[in-house]
């Protein structure tokens, strides 16, 4: 037997060793496969694997024996969970990952894909340098050509068919400064249409949210569960979408004994770690959340006083709730009215208890309602605005949340300032502009089929076309879209091209478009799926650890990450292009006119300082690019559960980590952010706050600001509207501004000066002063059980479009035809056909879609990554045992799933499985590159298509949009399976 | 010194696979080799469960014990390694392992099979510490560097457990006595013939 020596070696780090091995040119990947004795019959099995291009790693000079490692500090870009991810840097090259400790977030750990993450940035398979398909064929081009040739086409198709025909695509990837750059570079273009994947995925969550009580945001955050004594998680599983969350859920469901409750069609594995497993019939959480509060309502276990100070309208969700008998929740959704009853009990009488949601609740033609059901479940039972309370909204991606803050999203301005002219004049203060000229950019659009015109000004307020129909606004007769003209053109930042339904009208807009530019790491979808022929280019965008900027995650913490490596082979980074474009189109001097551009770079940290100038309305004020970098220094210190850390540190005393938004006033205040959104028991100093008072102070004769409810050591006890220069003059409190502050709210306020408000004072003073008077700017209101606003104020059930259940069709039919987002929404009219065409009959199984752990979005990136590619090769439906029994489909056998529209199919592998119910089959949504059965692998520029294909699974989705957001229905559609 | 194993609680494992590709990405594994890989008992049923699995390096290794050329040695932190030089790629240890540990580069017989592969707890192999002939060999030896298995370092919910055994074992009993359950130390009687006592 050998021994193994054990040497006083240990100060030698494996990067010297590493170091040295690059030096002697012998340590690249494929240098080590051969010496492992690793090579060749692995390589040969895995088929698809080429080697040839990995990016040669090189040491400078000789410096082996003493190299220099450094580490930096990046955001995985995975999910929303915001794990640090900590490289170690030798001479310009990643060469390893160590567990990052120090953050309270991930504490070390990390999923499949954020241990995998290093290889993105040296991955073979990227797109390496800028293409164009000529003729069909792809050929390489220079960023000077490319940029040239896009910006003159971009030119010509704005001068023809106005600005509205080129459709903006960003991504939610970007960071803060990226996403909010994008979204003012589509205001200097002239559209609303600037949109990203918040639209797919929780676009529905933002609108039901903030209009129930202010903003649209989780509000409490990861850490904060492990305070939770119940926790119910509906429409999500975690386990594989957010991995690091279920340590903050298991070690709150240890630690508490907390009860785990697991609301999904799907048997998650998630619910694997449930203390209760609740199955529901897909699309029906409503009648769900209002069998548990008839419940809650008939048992009296409501929080009164909750409801009495802070809630507006309850009485209007009894009558709804009253219709919700035991006998007919489990008609409707399938669940028995006694396990509800376990449940409401749980979730209103063992507190704190928090409601944790994710695209389950929100991908559906209901999904404002259903997040509307959700917020009022937590309101009845007084579960919001405490520690192990709120609702804990799981975003999808690294900046889902950041992006959807900086207005990257049809319908409002950065940070949530709205299409009207005080928005609009708003932010031409904060960009330097004038507010004619931002005006002048936009289209005119003529009366048609009977609509009005609308002048330039009333289009810049009209919000645009959204990203889960930009291919019916090419597809649709010009006269349907109201607009100047249908979408010729479409730039794709960061973004798959099979996340959207109904796959095949989306691939025949594609191959209509005038002009297709993407802009990614990969060639996504969008490259490999349509019959374009030329006027289609590929630009090689680095990946987010490969440029520094903010990331906002899911619970509002703002982290710094640093520019972990030079961007790989030929790609820039988002800002790096869109200073290209704006230069090519003629308005890069006014668009960075405050901001520092070094080598057409524009710099992050003079964005973020202009996102501070202007971003009083959400409280993205006080995170300056220091104050984030100091977080990112001392993480160490920050605490598990409350986030804060101790009130004596120099550098970052008091502050809650990553200054979680809102935080309030100017950078100098030192506000510490706010862990919990509209927790009264803190002062706002604090990070304190109550329900916005966004909706007025009055209805049908009913109070809407809070009654006996504020924050601690408020100077006002009792509810008030938000704050105005006239409301402080009424209070007095004008004379507690500085001379400054006051002359800049004179100059912006012209002759209005009493409305200038705590969201449009660029000088701050209206929101110190209120801190310094223990109030919260935007007011103290009531949240609304009752949102008059909406198309149905309470929500009430509707059966999918393509509804299961054709006997309730017609008792809760889903939204009558409608006109929204410049576009008719005709769900109505499908609903009816398919009942008429009988379509339950013919396609008899409910069709869902979701996550797996190991892929990401469309997929791309990460079916590019072996690590992670390997351990998922096969497209597959999970189909019930039941129901592959009947069909005489075994598993592993490949299946044909037929869908009810399109006459569309996708050749699958089967999974059978009873994870799903009978009737019930599942397939996730990151797979791509076949189509119709047929490999598309020879589409994709050589050398990038990733290692891994399969079909997308909206090749057989279907119709269906919710009416407040434009979001799609992926959980809930019909299909057909055969052997194939 | 102490005696390194590794423990899953299977009640922790959500199947994330981070373990699986933490081990690709420091030691840059290929294609076709799983040092450590996640079994799910049950999936898709009531009561699934499941647990992270590599090589336990077990107290009198059955791997050693068939090897018929002497490759396998245990360190004095009771790892279990092998030398690539002397492994003649027979698969024996294969056979002999109860957790499916060995891994090699090709499917056949006798010593067509290539060099065998395995979990090193992150530990390298006979070379001296910390050399590139050991990094191109075996991968990272981050246990010369103070440092643990970074399967175990990055497990998303702390599921999978690496260091000294009697450490490791306290952290779970512990666990357990706070939370109430607990389905054992898997493997444990197999590899180090004891369990975790509560």
């Amino acid at each position: 037997m050998l021994t193994k020596r054990k040497s006083g070696e240990a100060s030698r780090t494996k990067h010297q060793a590493v170091a040295a091995g690059l030096a002697a040119g012998v340590l690249d990947r494929r240098g080590f496969l051969k010496k492992s004795g690793l090579t060749a019959g692995a390589l040969a099995a895995a088929g698809t694997i080429q080697l040839g291009s990995v990016r040669q790693a090189r040491a400078a000079g000789s410096s082996a024996t003493a190299p220099d490692v450094q580490i930096k500090k990046n955001v995985c870009t995975h999910c929303s969970v915001g794990c640090t991810v900590t490289a170690e840097v030798v001479n310009g090259v990643w060469v390893g990952q160590e567990p990052s400790y120090a953050s309270p977030i991930n504490r070390g750990t990390h999923c499949a894909k954020g241990a995998a993450i290093r290889e993105l940035v040296s991955s073979d398979r990227r797109l390496k340098y800028p293409m164009k398909l000529v003729g069909g064929q792809w050929q390489r081009v220079s960023w000077e050509q490319a940029i040239e040739e896009i910006g003159d086409k971009l030119g010509a198709i704005r001068e023809k068919n106005g600005a509205d025909s080129v459709y903006w695509l960003g991504s939610a990837k970007f960071t803060n400064e990226a996403a909010y750059l994008m979204r003012k570079f589509g205001a200097f273009w002239g559209t609303n249409s600037v949109d990203h994947q918040a639209r797919i995925c929780h676009s529905t969550t933002v609108a039901g949210v903030a209009n129930t009580w202010g903003y649209g945001a989780q509000t409490n955050s990861y850490n904060d569960i492990r305070n939770a004594k119940t926790m119910i998680i509906l429409g999500g599983n975690p386990a594989e979408a957010h991995p690091i969350s279920m340590q903050h859920v298991l070690s709150g469901k240890e630690i508490n004994r907390a009860n785990m409750i697991v609301i999904d069609p799907r048997f998650t594995r998630t619910a694997a770690h449930a203390t209760e497993y609740v199955r529901i019939r897909s699309g029906t959480d409503i009648p769900v959340v209002w069998g548990i509060l008839w419940h809650v309502f008939q048992n009296g276990w409501e929080d009164k006083e909750f409801i009495s100070q802070r809630v507006y309208a309850m009485d209007d969700v009894r009558k709804e709730v009253a219709k919700w008998t035991p006998e007919e929740v489990e008609r409707v959704s399938g669940v028995p009215g006694e396990q509800l009853r376990r449940v409401a009990e749980k979730f209103a009488k063992e507190k704190p208890a928090t409601l944790i949601w994710c695209m389950g609740a929100t991908q559906h033609t209901v999904g404002t309602a259903n997040v509307r059901a959700l917020c009022i479940l937590c309101l009845a039972t007084g579960n919001v605005g405490k520690p192990g309370t709120g609702a804990n909204i799981f975003r999808g991606h690294t900046n889902v949340q950041g992006a959807t803050d900086l207005g990257l999203d049809v319908t409002s301005l950065p940070l949530y300032y709205g299409l009207v002219e005080g928005g609009w004049r708003h932010w031409a203060r904060v960009w330097d502009v004038p507010y004619e000229w931002l005006q002048s950019r936009f289209d005119e659009v003529p009366a048609v089929a009977g609509r009005k015109a609308r002048s330039r000004k009333e289009n810049m307020e009209a919000p645009g076309i959204t990203s889960t129909r930009w291919f019916d606004a090419v597809n649709l007769p010009p006269e349907q879209i109201d607009q100047r003209s249908p979408i010729k053109a479409f730039m794709v930042f960061g973004h798959g091209g099979n996340t959207v339904t109904r796959l095949p009208e989306a691939i025949e807009g594609m191959n209509k478009l005038e002009l297709l530019v993407v802009a990614d790491p990969h060639p996504t979808t969008f490259a490999a799926l349509d019959a374009r022929q030329d006027n289609t280019y590929l630009l090689p965008i680095c990946t987010s650890l490969e440029m520094e900027g903010s990331r906002t995650a899911s619970n509002r913490s703002l982290q710094w990450g640093e520019q972990i490596v030079k961007p790989a082979f030929e790609s820039k980074n988002d800002y790096e292009v869109l200073y290209l474009l704006a230069k090519k189109l003629g308005f890069a001097e006014t668009l960075f006119k405050n901001i520092k551009v070094e080598n057409n770079v524009p710099s992050a940290e003079d964005l973020l300082r202009e996102i501070n100038r202007g971003g009083w309305s959400t409280g993205y004020c006080g995170q300056s690019p220091e104050r984030l970098k100091a977080h990112m220094r001392n993480q160490h210190k920050f605490d598990l559960i409350t986030l804060r850390a101790p009130k004596d540190d120099p550098e970052v005393g008091g502050d809650y980590y990553g200054l979680p938004w809102p935080c309030w006033g100017k950078p100098e205040l030192r506000h510490p952010g706010s862990a919990i959104l509209y927790n009264t028991s803190l002062h706002v100093k604090d990070g304190g706050s109550t329900f916005r008072a966004r909706f007025g102070t009055e209805r049908n004769g009913q109070t809407l600001l809070a009654e006996d409810s504020f924050t601690k050591d408020s100077d006002l006890t009792d509810g008030y509207p938000e704050f105005t220069f006239g409301v402080f003059k009424k209070l007095g409190w004008d004379k507690d501004l500085t001379a400054d502050e006051l002359a800049t709210i004179l100059k912006i306020g012209g002759d209005k000066p009493d409305t200038v408000s705590w969201a449009t004072d660029l000088s701050g003073g209206i929101q110190r002063v209120c801190l310094d008077h223990g109030v919260i700017p935007f007011g103290n209101g009531k949240a609304r059980a009752n949102a008059w606003n909406l198309p149905d104020p309470v929500p009430v059930h509707r059966e999918p479009v393509y509804s299961p259940r054709p006997d309730l069709v017609a008792k809760y039919p889903t939204r009558p035809d409608e006109r929204q987002f410049r576009m008719p929404n005709i769900g109505l009219s499908v609903q009816k056909a398919a009942v008429e065409r009988n379509v339950a009959r013919d396609f008899p199984i409910i069709l869902t879609s979701g996550r797996l752990v190991e892929y990401e979005g469309g997929g791309e990136e990460t079916r590019s990554n072996p690590w992670l590619a390997e351990l998922q090769q096969d497209m597959f439906v999970e189909i019930n045992t039941g129901d592959a029994a009947d069909r005489g489909i075994k598993d592993g056998s490949w299946v044909w799933v037929t869908g009810a529209e399109n006459s569309s199919k996708a050749k699958v592998k089967a999974l059978v499985t009873d994870r799903v119910g009978k009737g019930v089959a599942f397939m996730p949504f990151h797979f791509s590159g076949w189509y119709d059965g047929k490999d598309m692998r020879d589409y994709y520029p050589k050398g990038t298509d990733p290692v891994v294909l399969g079909e997308s699974v909206n090749s057989v989705t279907t119709y269906g949009f919710d009416p407040v957001t434009g979001m799609q229905e992926t959980k809930c559609t019909l299909c057909q399976i055969k052997a194939a | 010194m102490a005696r390194m194993k590794f423990l899953c609680d299977a009640d922790r494992c959500i199947e994330c696979n981070a373990c699986v590709t933490a081990c690709k990405n420091e030691h840059e594994v290929p294609w076709g080799i799983n040092r450590r890989r996640v079994v799910t008992l049950n999936d898709g049923k009531p009561g699934e469960r499941s647990v992270s699995m590599a090589c336990m390096h077990c107290t009198d290794a059955p791997c050693a014990a068939v090897c018929p050329v002497n490759c396998f040695y245990t360190t004095a932190d009771a790892v279990v390694l092998h030398s690539k030089d002397i492994c003649i790629g027979c698969g024996y240890c294969f056979y002999a392992c109860p957790f499916g540990a060995p891994q090699y580069p090709r499917v056949g017989n006798f010593g067509s099979r290539g060099k065998m592969d395995k979990c090193t707890y992150c530990s390298g192999g006979p070379e001296p510490d910390l050399s590139v002939a050991e990094y191109e060999k075996y991968g990272s030896n981050r246990l010369a560097e103070g440092k643990l298995p970074l399967c175990a370092e990055m497990c998303s919910t702390k599921a999978l457990l690496a260091g000294d055994g009697e450490m490791i074992a306290e952290i779970y009993k512990q666990r357990v006595i706070k939370r109430g359950y607990g389905s054992g130390a898997w493997g444990w009687k197999t590899a180090y013939r004891e369990t975790v006592a509560i």
